[in-house]
């Protein structure tokens, strides 16, 4: 099929540019008559929050990036120049480090939302797979965003994590060397992570962001009843159960960014280091490489991990288990052999494990900032064990139940 | 467009030689990019030994040393200390040291060139965290049968006094003894092995 230049045959100006460039085709395509589900529902919200997010980090780092100095001798000493002298430095690093925190926060009710409906089902693979890849850089972007204060858990923290590499047989203490461009985390690692995390991963992380929505955007949005909207169209090919993204889910959106920026801003303003969650109190001592502190915890979002890492008694098989959670991840699509979609229309047995991992996730996340114990060691054992359990018995329970059936058409 | 009297096998190995020689040319223009994130000559020359004098070390004590920014431990092992090493060898994991964590040369009951003189790397095998010196026993609230050791604060390994590790903790390997000699009876180098060995 050739491309036809301005096929909705605008003229004057507009006209003059729909010729040469696609602009009213976008315009329609993507958004005033790009058609959504009418039954979308708070959870729907995270989608665009997290966009709003994003542009939240690029923002601020773009304006952090011109008082920061990336050397290990004067990192530390910057962050406190932007929050001490720079006109309201502290409020856009504050922005920037909450804007972290609220990042994951969204993205995981984002993903747990496509879990409840089912929104990773055929035709929305790649969708899930590109949203997949949004976690792993994101997990990335933050690991070495996290590292460029160069406060104690900075450069601990990043010990800890390129030390895993060195859980690689034979050539493993080789790759921590080369990853460190050092014997030891250094200028050099602060260095490269700060180029990492202003340039490469950014581009990447946006890249994949349009590659996401446009497969968003070719198959159309699920919605809670897990049931296809294209089904039942009116005379024009508009499905009867679809609303137009603008103006009606233009405006959802809005109202949902109005209740999030209350939040936001609520924590920005007042709990800007989250009781020392989003902020770790020994960020605020400059990095010693003499000086391990008592209890090195990673960032909230990654306590789950974490914990699973720590789960594990032997350092490679910790590595790997940690790994293959991120990466079972991918799986999802393949593993759910349901007949429906949505969690409503599913059986008790989709509904429990649903339940038992989602308390699985907190607990772990949990166990995982605490130091180690020996109930968070069991504790941590317990929710590993369940965490892949989720997944790797999803083909059987999503087959064996019994489901319900789905709706014609939405319903509330 | 026609194909006739197209050469199939002459395009086909045309297309492929293009294809084998682009990709060589490509993983010849990654090299040095990857290359260049290797330690500088810089960082390799901060690398260098380190002499210390531990004539001022007591029995007992423990001095660290930076050496490639990492704490070296020199501690003055009291005979008590190289006693307990015997007591704990059913609670180990490597009591032999039979992992490349020590040069050869250490490779022996106290894993040190002299016995009463510990020269380790600080630095936990788990996640590299600093385990911390406890030389205090009994302390039932690290393990029952504690003689005086190493723990680590982060995840809870435990090391002996010889920097052997406990069965059952996080970290999988005894903790590191880097290469060293000694200049003199009192002057340890760290980073350099002693000059008669390879």
């Amino acid at each position: 099929m050739a491309i036809v230049p301005n096929p909705h045959k605008t003229t004057g100006v507009l006209g003059w540019i729909d010729d040469r460039f696609p602009l009213t085709k976008m315009w329609k395509d993507h958004i005033s008559e790009y058609y959504a589900p009418k039954n979308f529902n708070f959870w729907y919200f995270f989608g665009s929050l997290a966009m709003v997010v994003l542009v939240n980090q690029l923002l601020t780092g773009i304006f952090l990036t011109m008082h920061y100095k990336p050397s290990a001798e004067l990192a530390f000493g910057s962050i406190e120049y932007i929050m001490r002298d720079v006109p309201f430095g502290n409020i856009i690093r504050y922005l920037h480090s909450t804007g972290a925190s609220a990042f994951f926060l969204v993205v995981f009710l984002h993903m747990y939302r496509a879990l409840m409906y089912g929104s990773y089902k055929k035709p929305r693979e790649l969708i899930w797979i590109f949203g997949c890849l949004i976690f792993l850089v994101l997990m990335a972007e933050a690991f070495a965003g996290y590292v460029l204060p160069w406060g104690q858990m900075s450069y601990w923290g990043a010990q800890v994590i390129i030390s895993l590499f060195g859980a690689i047989p034979v050539i493993g203490n080789d790759i921590v060397i080369w990853i460190q461009g050092d014997y030891i985390p250094s200028d050099a690692t602060l260095n490269r992570l700060f180029s990492l995390h202003v340039i490469a991963l950014p581009f990447v992380l946006v890249g994949l962001v349009v590659a996401h929505l446009m497969a968003l955007h070719e198959v159309g949005s699920n919605n809670p009843d897990g049931i296809e909207i294209k089904k039942h169209k009116d005379a024009s090919g508009k499905p009867l159960d679809g609303i137009a993204f603008h103006p009606y889910y233009t405006v959802k959106d809005l109202f949902g960014v109005g209740g999030f920026l209350i939040i936001f801003l609520g924590i920005v303003f007042f709990v800007p280091d989250g009781g020392g969650y989003f902020l770790e109190r020994p960020n605020f001592i400059q990095a010693d490489p003499l000086v391990t502190p008592e209890h090195i915890t990673p960032a909230w979002y990654f306590g789950a991990f974490y914990a699973m890492l720590r789960a594990v008694p032997s350092k490679a098989m910790g590595v790997i288990t940690m790994g293959a959670a991120v990466l079972i991840l991918f799986a999802v699509p393949w593993l759910d052999r349901s007949k429906v979609r949505s969690i409503r229309y599913k059986g008790w047995l989709s509904k429990i494990a649903l339940a038992v991992f989602s308390v699985a996730f907190v607990l772990l996340s949990y166990y995982g900032l605490q130091p180690p114990s020996e109930i968070g060691t069991f504790i941590s054992r317990l929710g590993t064990v369940i965490y892949f359990a989720f997944f790797l018995l999803m083909p059987f329970y999503t087959s064996i139940e019994k489901t319900k059936p789905e709706p014609e058409r939405v319903t509330g | 467009m026609s194909n006739q009297g197209v050469d199939g096998g002459r395009r086909r190995f045309l297309t492929q030689a293009t294809a084998v020689v682009g990709g060589a040319g490509a993983v010849a223009a990654a090299w040095p990019f990857l290359a260049s994130l290797k330690p500088s000559e810089r960082a390799k020359a901060l690398g260098a030994p380190v002499v210390q004098d531990i004539s001022a070390v007591e029995p007992g004590q423990r001095i660290t040393v930076a050496w490639r920014g990492k704490p070296v431990w020199v501690v003055r092992r009291t005979p008590e200390m190289l006693e307990s090493l015997d007591q704990v060898t059913e609670q180990l994991s490597d009591p032999d040291s039979e992992q490349p964590q020590q040069p050869s040369y250490a490779q022996n009951h106290a894993r040190a060139l002299k016995p009463e003189v510990l020269v380790m790397v600080g630095s936990c095998t788990h996640l590299g965290c600093s385990p911390t010196f406890r030389p205090d026993h009994p302390a039932p609230e690290i393990h029952s049968n504690w003689q005086g050791g190493y723990f680590c604060p982060c995840h809870g390994s435990m090391f002996d006094h010889a920097g052997r590790v406990y069965k059952g903790v996080p970290a999988p390997l005894n903790l590191l003894v880097p290469p060293h000699r000694y200049e003199s009876d009192t002057m340890v180098v760290i980073g350099e092995d002693p000059k008669d060995v390879g």
